[in-house]
């Protein structure tokens, strides 16, 4: 259960969030959608511990453990997973030998036992074809040379293979044709079930068609404010994020 | 030359005329060597060569003489890397026979220096080459008269009974016409001393050296390592060196590419910390045209070291279609640690491509969290982006096997220093 209370935070000195309020509970998968500049993706930076966001105000807690108390492998440790809007390339290293060193050091958190190559390639060979990956981008630098919706699809396998039990998605439909949007909607989707929540950012309605969220909410100034159903999304593809907002300033 | 390096010269050049009668080879060609280092002394600061590099931590070390009998040479030689390959070890300069394995291939030929010494003058300019062409005793003599294959040549340094020692081994490898020879050459040891080795290095028309360098000297040790190196029309001299060891290391290396066609590779990396110094200097001289040099060296610096890289291309007149490349970048993952870098290109051809560049960065922090973020610990995510970033250095070593024992020596200097 993920419980964000009243959380402000600023880049330089500027303020993004201004007290959002958010609870996610086991299974649910939330959509947050927003205007340019609302705060969505630092949201995702913050719970996840990227340098350079000062929270200034409130909490967010994970399973009842302080996130932001957290260092960023320890969150991942935790459970938590971001999918990031720019995959960074890692030119000399193996995208192999980097999700192998992932999930090990992740068993390794848990008191598991690690695995060796042989075992890793079965699990990291079974998920690429789920997510109709070719098996050449294991042998590839880390996202080096990738073309956006590879990297993309790369984000979702590591996301496969670690078996996050809250992913945050920042804008992973973002660059993405419909094909590869349905790989990764089909890849979210795989791995929905009463353990596993998600977070996913978007700023279309496009991507929530193939991933069908629980809950919808608008962020708009640092704060959410409006939640809703499936049925939002349609509403603010209808009528814009200006008509959504003005409608909810009214209320 | 500060005082007490002028001392440290003086211990030598007295050693010398104690032992100038049972040195073995042409007692005039010592000689000589010993008048330039009494009239030079040993380097200092105030030589634009030795700039970045300041030998007086030398003068802090008696140098015992002469050099008694070693133990635990056995245990020293139990940490070579292991590779199925002809070996010549030497334990403080000197050939051992016991510890060697020397069931070389039909095509190579290897002896000690000490059996047959014949020592040449070496250029004027090379202070230390001096010092050693005056007490050089022993050596390596390697000669590939066809696929030689590969050979591991070893240097096991320690001090004696607490005490530091000094020794200059002076090695000469020659690849016949057409030969072919990979070097393996490790360098490690125990305790305080000075290595102090020159290369003199032939390759005769179509020959290929392959010559690749692991320096893992003991952490109290001076490595001050010369090659001089001759590659004849169409002949390859391929060198790496790997420094991660002694307290204080410069491997200078000066090839002339003298026929039409030579190529020199001069590529090598560093990883350092604590208070090392590693100093990387090279000299090509392009004497024949259409000749290529490639250089690439890499430094990852922690901690207070200090890496230095001068790297000089000289390309004469006659040099037209010379093709020259250089480059060294730095990763510096302390605000104390520094590196000095000097590209000097002396052009004299008007027909030439000849490229340098320089860069110095820390580590990219969108990368490190990008790590962190999938569960990689801060201090592996650091080692992995520096075995990146030497990654791209050691591919410039294409035999897998001794790419590998850098692989294997890189993994466990990063270990030890975690």
């Amino acid at each position: 259960m993920l419980k964000i209370e009243n959380l402000s935070a600023r880049v330089e000195e500027k303020p993004i969030l201004k007290g959002l309020t958010l609870s996610v509970a086991p299974g649910e998968i939330h959509a947050i959608m927003g205007p340019n500049g609302s705060g969505k993706s630092t949201l995702a930076h913050v719970l996840s511990g990227r340098e350079g966001y000062e929270v200034t105000g409130g909490s967010a807690t994970y399973n009842g453990v302080d996130l932001l108390a957290l260092e960023p492998e320890e969150r991942a440790a935790a459970g938590l997973f971001l999918a990031f809007q720019y995959p960074v390339e890692l030119p000399g290293v193996g995208n192999a030998n980097f999700l192998r060193t992932a999930l090990n050091a992740i068993r390794r958190a848990h008191g598991e036992p690690e695995l060796d190559a042989v075992q890793f390639l079965k699990l990291a060979r079974a998920e690429m074809k789920r997510l109709a990956m070719p098996d050449d981008m294991l042998k590839r630098n880390v996202n080096v040379g990738f073309s956006g919706g590879e990297k993309k699809r790369n984000e979702i396998l590591q996301m496969a293979v670690l078996k996050p039990s809250l992913a945050i998605l920042d804008e992973t439909d973002s660059g993405l044709d419909i094909d590869a949007l349905r790989i990764v909607a089909e890849g979210v989707n795989a791995m929905r079930g009463p353990e596993f929540s998600a977070i996913v950012i978007t700023h279309y309605q496009r991507l929530l068609d193939h991933i069908v969220p629980d809950f919808v909410h608008v962020l708009a100034d640092g704060r959410i404010q409006r939640s809703g159903g499936p049925e939002l999304a349609h509403e603010l593809e209808a009528s814009g994020y200006a008509g959504v907002l003005s409608e909810a300033e009214a209320a | 030359m500060s005082a007490a390096l002028q001392t440290t010269a003086q211990g030598f050049l007295s050693r010398y005329e104690g032992l100038r009668t049972q040195l073995p080879g042409d007692a005039a060609v010592r000689d000589r060597a010993a008048e330039a280092l009494r009239a030079a002394g040993l380097p200092s600061v105030r030589q634009e060569a030795w700039r970045y590099t300041n030998l007086r931590p030398l003068a802090d070390l008696p140098f015992a003489e002469p050099i008694g009998p070693v133990d635990g040479a056995e245990a020293l030689a139990a940490r070579l890397p292991q590779i199925d390959a002809p070996r010549l070890v030497m334990v403080n300069g000197r050939m051992r026979q016991d510890l060697s394995r020397l069931d070389v291939p039909e095509g190579l030929r290897v002896s000690a220096f000490a059996d047959a010494p014949t020592l040449a003058d070496l250029p004027a300019d090379a202070p230390m080459g001096a010092l050693n062409t005056m007490l050089a005793e022993d050596g390596a003599m390697i000669e590939a008269t066809g696929e030689a294959g590969t050979l591991v040549l070893a240097s096991l340094g320690t001090d004696v009974a607490g005490r530091a020692v000094a020794f200059h081994p002076r090695h000469r490898i020659r690849v016949a016409s057409g030969a072919s020879l990979v070097l393996l050459e490790v360098s490690l040891g125990q305790g305080a001393y000075l290595h102090n080795p020159v290369f003199e290095i032939d390759v005769a028309e179509d020959g290929l050296l392959v010559h690749v360098r692991l320096q893992q000297e003991s952490a109290a040790a001076f490595h001050l390592a010369t090659v001089f190196a001759e590659v004849a029309k169409d002949g390859t001299y391929d060198f790496f060196t790997l420094n991660l060891g002694a307290r204080l290391a410069r491997c200078e290396a000066r090839a002339r590419l003298s026929g039409t066609g030579a190529i020199v590779y001069l590529n090598g990396a560093q990883m350092l910390d604590g208070q090392q110094l590693g100093d990387i200097t090279t000299v090509v001289a392009h004497d024949a045209p259409a000749c290529a040099s490639r250089q690439t060296v890499k430094n990852v610096l922690s901690g207070h070291a200090r890496g230095v890289f001068q790297g000089r291309i000289d390309v004469a007149r006659v040099a037209q279609k010379t093709d020259g490349y250089q480059m060294n970048q730095a990763l510096l993952l302390s605000p104390d640690a520094e590196i000095d870098s000097k590209p000097q290109l002396q052009i004299y051809a008007d027909d030439v491509k000849c490229s340098h560049g320089a860069t110095v960065g820390e580590l990219d922090a969108n990368q490190l969290f990008y790590l962190r973020s999938r569960g990689v610990p801060e201090m592996e995510a650091r080692g992995i982006l520096v075995r990146a970033f030497l990654s791209e250095a050691l591919d410039a070593v294409a035999d897998q096997r001794l790419r590998a024992v850098l692989e294997d020596a890189l993994t466990a200097r990063w270990a030890e220093a975690a």
